[in-house]
C-alpha cells in the first residue's frame, strides 16, 4: 500500500502522462522523418484501444465491476459508425450522437441487470450479453454477417473528409484519447468517483453509512460504456471495415489483460498497458504464429513481481494505492 | 417519560430450528445509553444486523424516531439517523483517515452525482472530516491510509464515521473488541463524553465498560432478553447471575 501523499502521487501521474502523451504527440513527425507510415496506423490501433481500456479501467480498477463482455461496445460504436455509413448518413454530427446514444442505452440495460450480481455471477453475465450482442452481429446479413461490412470512406466532420487524411485523423484519435483521459481523472477524483472507490473497499460500509452503491456503479458502467464505444467507432474509422470479430469474448479478454498488464487502478497504467499489449503482439507475432505461448508466461511474471502492473515498474508511474 | 428513538416490538428471527432472536421487545430512549450483553452466542450480533437492516427479522416490528422502519434498507436507515459501527472493523482501507470520514460527511448531502469538481480539494468538508476526527483523538492520522492505522486508531475511526452521519442512534457493536486496556478506557472515556448527545445502543462484551457507561442494561441470552435494568439491578438480578455474569466474577 502506498504511503506517499496524495500531492506527490498526482504529480508523479501528471509527469508519466505528460511523457505518454507527449510521445503520442511527437510520433507521426518522426514516422514522416523516417519515411515509415505503417507505425502511425499502428499507433493509431494502439490509442484507439488505449481508449478502451481507459473505460474499462474505470470500472474494473475503481469499480471492481470486472465486465468480460467490454468489447461488445467496441463492436457496437463501430457497428452504428459503419451501418450509418451504409445509409449514407456520414456526418459525426450524427454518427457520434447516435453511437453514444446506442452503446448508452445498452450498457445501461444490461448494466442494470448484471449489477444485480456479484463476482463471478457478474463476470458470467456481461460475458453472455457480450456472446449476444456477438451473435446478433454475425446474424446481420443486411450487414455483411460473419464477412463484415466494409465503409467506403470515414466520417465526415460538417461535410468536410479532412479524416480521410492519415494526420488529421491520427491527432483527432489522439485527442479522443486525451479527452477521454481527463474525464475518467476527473471521474475518479470527484464525489461520485470517491463513491465508486469506497464500493469497491466495502459495500456494506457504504450502506452502513447510507449510501447505495446500485446506482453509482450503474452510472459508471453507461459511462465505461459510451467511452468504448466512442472508441470502437474510431477502430471502424480506422479500418474503414467493422467485423463481428470486434466483439467476441476473445476482445474483452484483451480488454482486461490490457488493463491488468499496465496497472489496475490507473488509468495512465490503462494506455500503457494497450500500448505494450499491442506492441508484443506485433513483435512476438513476427516470430512465430504461437506468439501467446511467450505472452502468456510473460503476463504471469508481471503479474507475480510487478504488483501494480507495468506502471508500477516506470519511474513516472505510481502503485496501485 | 420522553417517547424512545428506537423500539423494538417482538422480534423474531429463526435460522431454521436455531431461535437466533426470540422475542425480543427493547427500547432505547433520547440520550440514553442502552447495553445489551450476553454469552457468546446469544445473538448479539444478529439483532444488531436486524436493527441496523443488513439482515430481515421473521416477524416483529423496530421503530425508528416515529416510524416503522422494518421494511427499510440499511442505506435509507443510515439516512434516517440510526447509524452503526462494526464489530470487525468496516473501514475503506484503501482510503485516508479523512477521506473515510469525509465520505460519510458526502452521503450526509444527498447524491453523490457530482462528477466535477475534485473532492480531495473540497477544503470544506476536509475541514469538517478534521474536526470529527478530531474529536476523537485522530487529527495527527487524518493523511494515514486507514488500513495502516493501529487496532485502537481503526476503532475511533468507526466512531469518527459514525458520527460524521449526524446519527439519531449510535449502534455500537462491540467498540471494545479487541483493544487493550490502555485503548479500551480512552474509548469509554470518549463515549461518556458523547453520551447525552446521542442516544446509543451499546452491545459490549467488556464488562467493566458497560458497567460505566450504561444507563440500562438487558441481558440476552439464547435470542431471549432475560432482563433489562439499571447496572444496580443487573448487577443483583439472580437469573442473570445465574444465566451469564456466574462466572465473570463483575467488578
Amino acid at each position: 500500500m502506498s504511503t506517499q501523499s496524495a500531492s506527490t502521487r498526482l504529480s508523479r501521474e501528471l509527469i508519466g502522462a505528460l511523457v505518454v502523451f507527449a510521445l503520442f504527440a511527437g510520433l507521426p513527425v518522426l514516422a514522416d522523418a523516417m519515411g515509415d507510415t505503417f507505425v502511425v496506423f499502428f499507433t493509431i490501433r494502439i490509442m484507439v484501444f488505449a481508449i478502451a481500456a481507459v473505460s474499462l479501467s474505470l470500472i474494473l480498477g475503481y469499480g471492481a465491476m470486472v465486465s468480460f463482455g467490454h468489447a461488445a461496445y467496441l463492436g457496437l460504436g463501430a457497428y452504428s459508425v459503419a451501418i450509418l455509413a451504409e445509409h449514407g448518413i456520414w456526418d459525426v454530427t450524427v454518427s457520434l450522437p447516435v453511437t453514444l446514444a446506442v452503446c448508452g442505452l445498452f450498457a445501461l440495460v444490461t448494466g442494470a441487470i448484471s449489477l444485480k450480481t456479484r463476482g463471478v455471477y457478474f463476470i458470467m453475465i456481461t460475458l453472455a450479453f457480450g456472446q449476444m450482442a456477438y451473435y446478433t452481429a454475425t446474424s446481420l446479413s443486411a450487414y455483411g454477417g460473419d464477412d463484415g461490412l466494409t465503409m467506403w470512406g470515414r466520417t465526415e466532420i460538417l461535410g468536410s473528409t479532412a479524416l480521410g487524411d492519415r494526420t488529421v485523423f491520427y491527432y483527432v484519435v489522439l485527442g479522443c484519447l486525451l479527452t477521454c483521459y481527463l474525464l475518467a481523472r476527473m471521474i475518479v477524483a470527484s464525489r461520485f468517483g470517491r463513491v465508486l472507490q469506497g464500493a469497491k473497499q466495502s459495500e456494506m460500509r457504504l450502506r452502513a453509512i447510507g449510501i447505495d452503491p446500485y446506482a453509482y456503479r450503474l452510472v459508471a458502467y453507461v459511462i465505461a460504456g459510451m467511452m468504448a464505444g466512442l472508441a470502437g467507432a474510431l477502430l471502424a474509422n480506422a479500418a474503414e471495415f467493422v467485423s463481428p470479430a470486434y466483439m467476441s469474448w476473445h476482445r474483452s479478454g484483451e480488454l482486461i489483460v490490457m488493463v491488468v498488464l499496465g496497472g489496475l487502478g490507473s488509468l495512465l497504467g490503462a494506455i500503457v498497458g494497450a500500448a505494450s499489449f499491442l506492441v508484443l503482439e506485433e513483435v512476438l507475432s513476427h516470430f512465430t504464429e504461437h506468439w501467446r505461448l511467450i505472452f502468456g508466461p510473460f503476463l504471469v511474471l508481471v503479474v507475480l513481481f510487478g504488483r501494480g502492473g507495468l506502471i508500477s515498474l516506470l519511474p513516472g508511474g505510481r502503485k496501485n494505492g | 417519560m420522553a417517547e424512545p428513538i428506537l423500539a423494538l416490538d417482538d422480534l423474531c428471527k429463526a435460522y431454521g430450528a436455531l431461535k437466533v432472536t426470540s422475542h425480543v421487545s427493547l427500547d432505547v430512549r433520547p440520550g440514553e445509553i442502552h447495553a445489551v450483553i450476553g454469552p457468546n452466542g446469544a445473538g448479539k450480533t444478529t439483532l444488531i444486523g436486524q436493527i441496523s437492516g443488513s439482515l430481515a427479522p421473521d416477524s416483529g416490528r423496530i421503530s425508528f424516531d416515529g416510524r416503522d422502519v422494518t421494511s427499510l434498507p440499511m442505506h435509507a436507515r443510515a439516512h434516517a439517523g440510526l447509524l452503526r459501527s462494526f464489530q470487525i472493523t468496516e473501514i475503506l482501507p484503501a482510503f485516508t483517515a479523512r477521506e473515510n470520514v469525509a465520505l460519510a460527511l458526502q452521503a450526509r448531502e444527498g447524491h453523490s452525482f457530482r462528477f466535477w469538481r475534485n473532492v480531495s480539494r473540497d477544503a470544506d468538508l476536509n475541514a469538517r472530516a478534521d474536526a470529527c476526527l478530531a474529536e476523537l483523538g485522530l487529527e495527527a492520522r487524518a493523511e494515514v491510509p486507514a488500513g495502516t492505522l493501529s487496532h485502537g486508531e481503526k476503532r475511533a475511526l468507526e466512531l469518527a464515521i459514525a458520527m460524521a452521519c449526524e446519527p439519531k442512534l449510535l449502534l455500537l457493536d462491540e467498540p471494545m473488541a479487541g483493544t487493550g486496556r490502555e485503548e479500551t478506557d480512552r474509548l469509554v472515556e470518549v463515549l461518556r463524553a458523547l453520551k447525552g448527545r446521542y442516544a446509543m445502543l451499546l452491545v459490549e462484551h467488556d464488562m467493566s465498560a458497560v458497567f460505566a457507561l450504561a444507563d440500562r442494561i438487558s441481558v440476552l441470552v439464547y435470542g431471549e432478553i432475560v432482563a433489562t435494568g439499571t447496572p444496580e439491578e443487573i448487577r443483583d438480578n439472580p437469573r442473570v447471575r445465574e444465566a451469564y455474569l456466574g462466572e465473570e466474577a463483575v467488578a
